[in-house]
């Protein structure tokens, strides 16, 4: 049994007079075995969310505190928190020339249990993950997510999801750009992911589509760079009828 | 000339005052000392050459030269009446001082013959392993591939010395030729290096330069054509350390229609004071029509406090081409890339290391030789543990 804790976070970013905040008081409770979903309006945080509890350099936590099982997260590099058990699908995720994606896979598997993994499971391994999400097996040679697709881009994040098998898994709009087709695949590689038992998602979105596929335990609102509601799987469709009005309205 | 600021790099480009078309000349009366101040000179520490821009008496050789040569291929020193028929046979005609004095002073040549219509799987290996970084020498080698033949040489420079040199290459008619000339100096060394080819009718050449030692390293990669239908393609390497100054300085000469040429440099510079000069000079001559050129520098800045000049320089006197181009680029790490690495359990070491690897994938891959794949692989290693890996915080971005 494992636990995030994001408590009172604030965020910002460096604009060129100065810092903006972005994140306002953010708290969010995530235990394995459950998934939440995040929705809200363009703009209003959910990627710095995502991003400042992977630790990306461009955001500065200027007050809060998230915890892993009770571990400041925040006090540990970006790669020590990804060996603590969290995962980041990228709603960009980036191109990185001249690294095959077979190579990164490994260098990612390897930093992650310390010792490399025996080739020929891994192998099979590696293609097992590929064929479950229809990517091409020739993907292995080419440089990763240079020249992908969106939605191939999204694909190979959720074969890292597989592979790598995080306690806690990020999924910023990893169902945006998909067709029907890979949002079905994609979804099945969440659903097998979370049918382990003691993993949990955070699953940030705009869409019920996937909802549907990836049934939700907690929808929370985000506005304005904070929660503005919670609720269940039932939110989610309300949000979908009613749009955000009534929550921008209330923020401003 | 316009300079931009990129991390602490400063990349020039821009127009230059045009220097492809000087006067040669075999006399080296005709070819004053350099101030500094021309424009071939003006990126290169003069100070630190041991007078090898000027008159710096060429001491006899502490060079050992020692070569593997398949059969059917001649390699020998020669002398006199014959060392002196050899020079020029690339069309080279001394442009400065130094180059000229190689020519009228050295009195032996080594010569690599390839003989018309032979095909070699081997590449043939010219070692020159400096003994003395203390003396000035110079040395003259002519790699002559004779017509439809299919070679490769890698010329290895280890050791220390302060050398001046000129590489004089013949491609012959319908010749597919590598030179691979890879500068592995110790530290102390200093390389004046002029490399010159002339490419046959149909011709394929390949010039291959890989720069990681020495204190100063400056190379001239040329090429002519000797008619219609040549192809060259200039491949470059380099990794400057703190300190280090290494230079690279092609001249294409398009004087002949329907010939191609395509220059792909990339280097990584680390360190206080790591200089690197990339100077692309392409000319493309009234005559040269149907022609088709493109050549790109990039250079990848691992540090504060170093200095990568690059200049591409396109003269075109035709419009009847095919194509003409280039790009230069100069960066930092790309902090994404590392995030991205990072954000999968990667250390930023080992995410730094892969970064760089990965830019200098291609060219490695372009290279096509695998022993020297894996030399090149291992030296960017080295070069690597010396900001990454041992100690993050010795001035490594973050
Ligand atoms: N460097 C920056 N300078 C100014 N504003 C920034 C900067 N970086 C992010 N922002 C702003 O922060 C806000 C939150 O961005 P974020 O990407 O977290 O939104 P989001 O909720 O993920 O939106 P979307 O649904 O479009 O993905 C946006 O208004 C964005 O413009
Ligand atoms: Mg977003």
């Amino acid at each position: 049994m494992a636990t995030l804790e994001v408590k009172n976070l604030h965020v910002s970013v460096d604009v060129e007079d100065g810092k903006k905040e972005i994140l306002r008081g953010v708290d969010l409770t995530v235990k394995s075995g459950e998934t939440h979903a995040i929705m809200g309006p363009n703009g209003s945080g959910k990627s710095t969310l995502a991003y400042s509890i992977a630790g990306h350099p461009k955001y500065t936590v200027t007050d809060g505190t998230v915890l892993l099982d009770g571990v400041d997260v925040l006090g540990m590099t970006v790669d020590e928190r990804a060996r603590a058990g969290l995962f980041l699908a990228m709603q960009y995720p980036v191109e990185v020339p001249g690294v095959s994606v077979s190579n990164f896979l490994r260098t990612a598997k390897t930093a992650l249990d310390g010792e490399a993994p025996k080739l020929r499971t891994w192998i099979r391994d590696v293609n097992d993950a590929m064929d479950k999400v229809a990517m091409d097996r020739d993907f292995a040679t080419r440089n990763v997510n240079e020249g992908f697709s969106g939605g191939e881009k999204k694909r190979h994040e959720i074969v890292q999801l597989e592979l790598l098998n995080p306690k806690f898994a990020i999924l910023d709009e990893t169902d945006s750009g998909l067709d029907i087709d890979a949002l079905r695949v994609v979804s099945e590689g969440v659903n097998r992911f979370r049918s382990q038992g003691d993993r949990a998602v955070l699953l940030i979105t705009h869409y019920t589509r996937i909802l549907r596929y990836i049934q939700p335990d907690y929808v929370h609102v985000f506005v304005g760079g904070r929660i503005a509601e919670e609720g269940g799987s039932e939110l989610a469709e309300r949000l979908e009828a009613e749009g955000y009005d009534k929550y921008v309205r209330v923020d401003a | 000339m316009s300079s931009t600021n990129v991390g602490g790099a400063v990349e020039s480009s821009g127009k230059v005052a045009s220097h492809l078309h000087p006067v040669g000349s075999f006399d080296v009366g005709d070819h004053p000392v350099p101030t500094g101040r021309e424009e071939i000179w003006r990126f290169t520490p003069l100070k630190r050459l041991r007078q090898l821009h000027g008159d710096a008496a060429f001491e006899p050789s502490k060079t050992e030269c020692s070569w593997t040569a398949p059969a059917g291929v001649t390699i020998e020193a020669v002398n006199g009446e014959q060392a002196r028929a050899l020079r020029g046979i690339s069309g080279f005609v001394p442009n400065d001082r130094t180059s000229a004095r190689v020519i009228a002073e050295v009195p032996s040549t080594l010569l690599v013959d390839v003989p018309a219509g032979i095909e070699l799987s081997e590449p043939i290996v010219v070692t020159l392993n400096g003994t003395d970084s203390g003396i000035t020498e110079a040395a003259h080698i002519a790699l002559r591939f004779g017509a439809h033949s299919r070679a490769m040489v890698i010329l290895v420079h280890e050791g220390a010395s302060s050398m001046a040199q000129v590489v004089e290459v013949s491609v012959g008619d319908g010749a597919n030729t590598s030179v691979l000339s890879i500068q592995d100096w110790a530290r102390e060394a200093v390389h004046l290096s002029y490399q010159e080819a002339l490419v046959g009718r149909d011709a394929r050449y390949r010039h291959v330069a890989v720069s990681f030692g020495g204190d100063v390293v400056r190379m001239n990669a040329n090429v002519r054509y000797a008619g219609p239908g040549g192809e060259a393609e200039l491949l470059g390497l380099y990794f400057v350390d703190a300190g280090q100054h290494i230079e690279h300085r092609l001249f294409i000469d398009h004087n002949a229609p329907h010939t191609k040429s395509n220059a792909i440099y990339k280097g990584g510079l680390q360190g206080q004071g790591a200089h690197s000069v990339w100077v692309g000079d392409v000319l493309i001559r009234k005559v040269a029509e149907g022609i088709e050129t493109f050549e790109t520098n990039r250079n990848l800045v691992l540090t504060d406090g170093c200095r990568a000049d690059s200049v591409p320089n396109l003269e075109i006197e035709t419009g009847e081409i095919v194509g003409a181009g280039h790009a230069s680029a100069t960066g930092r790490f790309d902090d994404e890339q590392l995030f991205y690495l990072q954000s999968r359990g990667v250390t930023s070491d080992e995410a730094r290391r892969l970064v760089v690897h990965g830019f200098f994938a291609d060219i490695i891959k372009k290279i096509k030789v695998p022993d020297i794949e894996a030399r090149l692989l291992a030296a960017v290693e080295s070069e690597l543990a010396q900001t990454v890996g041992s100690n993050p915080s010795s001035g490594v971005l973050t």
